[in-house]
């Protein structure tokens, strides 16, 4: 299944809702939208991944990237995600302790910053 | 591993032009192989993980120092055992795999890929028995294995 991007306003929040594989072949087209949000003034981002099949290290790179990126700004980047065989490639690469890992867009929406 | 004669005999074998679309075939070619030869579902997520990580790894070496070679991925299937080996031609490189944790640390802002170490300590998280031997034709050789045998 090819990569499919979708953003919304919470609020002061930006979701960007994924779904599909994030893998080196699409993960650039993430890369950019995540770029582009900064660049607009959307520092605050939640990241909805419930609808991604596939997460490689690529896909979490541009992640992080993407979290340095609004850092930079003193933003955030928050994820959400119950998908088990998702967590796992975060709990692997140690990367549960850099994101804030969600199960709800509300829970994202209503963390403090 | 099936032998005839001397011979090994992958049960298939899938070589790609280092190419960021291609991974996805070998994902899927290594998984629907995987899936024959009996391997459970959550098992299955392992292969297709660990594949995509060993060829998105060979193929951004490929692509910054030879683009114009192949990347070889052999599967096989014997009796009790489920193979892979993933091979590149890439000049070889020191690849600290460091602290996963460290990961926030070297992701190039800019860059299109995480260092490919990270692809190797990705690979090690996830199967137990893996190793990475030096290539025939330069480069090395991502091998795994998974027991078919429940």
């Amino acid at each position: 299944m090819d990569l499919s991007l979708s953003t919304r306003s919470e609020g002061d929040r930006t979701v960007v809702e994924v779904g599909g594989e994030i893998d080196v072949y699409t993960a650039p087209r993430l890369r950019e939208q995540l770029v582009d949000l900064v660049a607009d003034g959307k520092y605050h981002l939640i990241v909805d991944m419930e609808r991604v099949d596939f997460l490689d290290s690529t896909g979490l790179g541009v992640l992080v990237g993407g979290l340095k990126r609004v850092r930079a700004h003193d933003g955030s980047l928050r994820l959400v995600c119950t998908q088990e065989r998702i967590l796992k490639i975060f709990r692997i690469t140690g990367l549960t302790k850099v994101f804030p890992i969600h199960s709800s867009i509300d829970e994202a929406v209503g963390a403090a910053e | 591993m099936r032998e005839s004669g001397k011979v090994t005999v992958p049960t298939v074998e899938l070589r790609f032009t280092a190419l960021p679309a291609h991974v996805r075939t070998a994902r899927l070619v290594a998984t629907a192989v995987a899936r024959r030869c009996g391997l459970g579902e959550a098992v299955l997520d392992e292969v297709r993980l660990a594949v995509g990580e060993a060829c998105s790894r060979a193929v951004h070496l490929h692509r910054r120092y030879c683009p114009e070679r192949p990347v070889l991925v052999t599967l096989v299937d014997d009796d009790s055992t489920f193979r892979v080996a993933v091979a590149d031609e890439a000049p070889a490189l020191d690849e600290p795999e460091g602290d996963l944790g460290d990961l926030a640390a070297v992701a190039d802002l800019d860059g299109e890929a995480v260092p490919p170490g990270v692809s190797l300590a990705v690979i090690s998280g996830l199967v137990d028995d893996i190793s990475v031997e030096p290539g025939r034709d330069g480069g090395v050789v991502v091998r795994m294995s998974w027991s078919t045998s429940g």
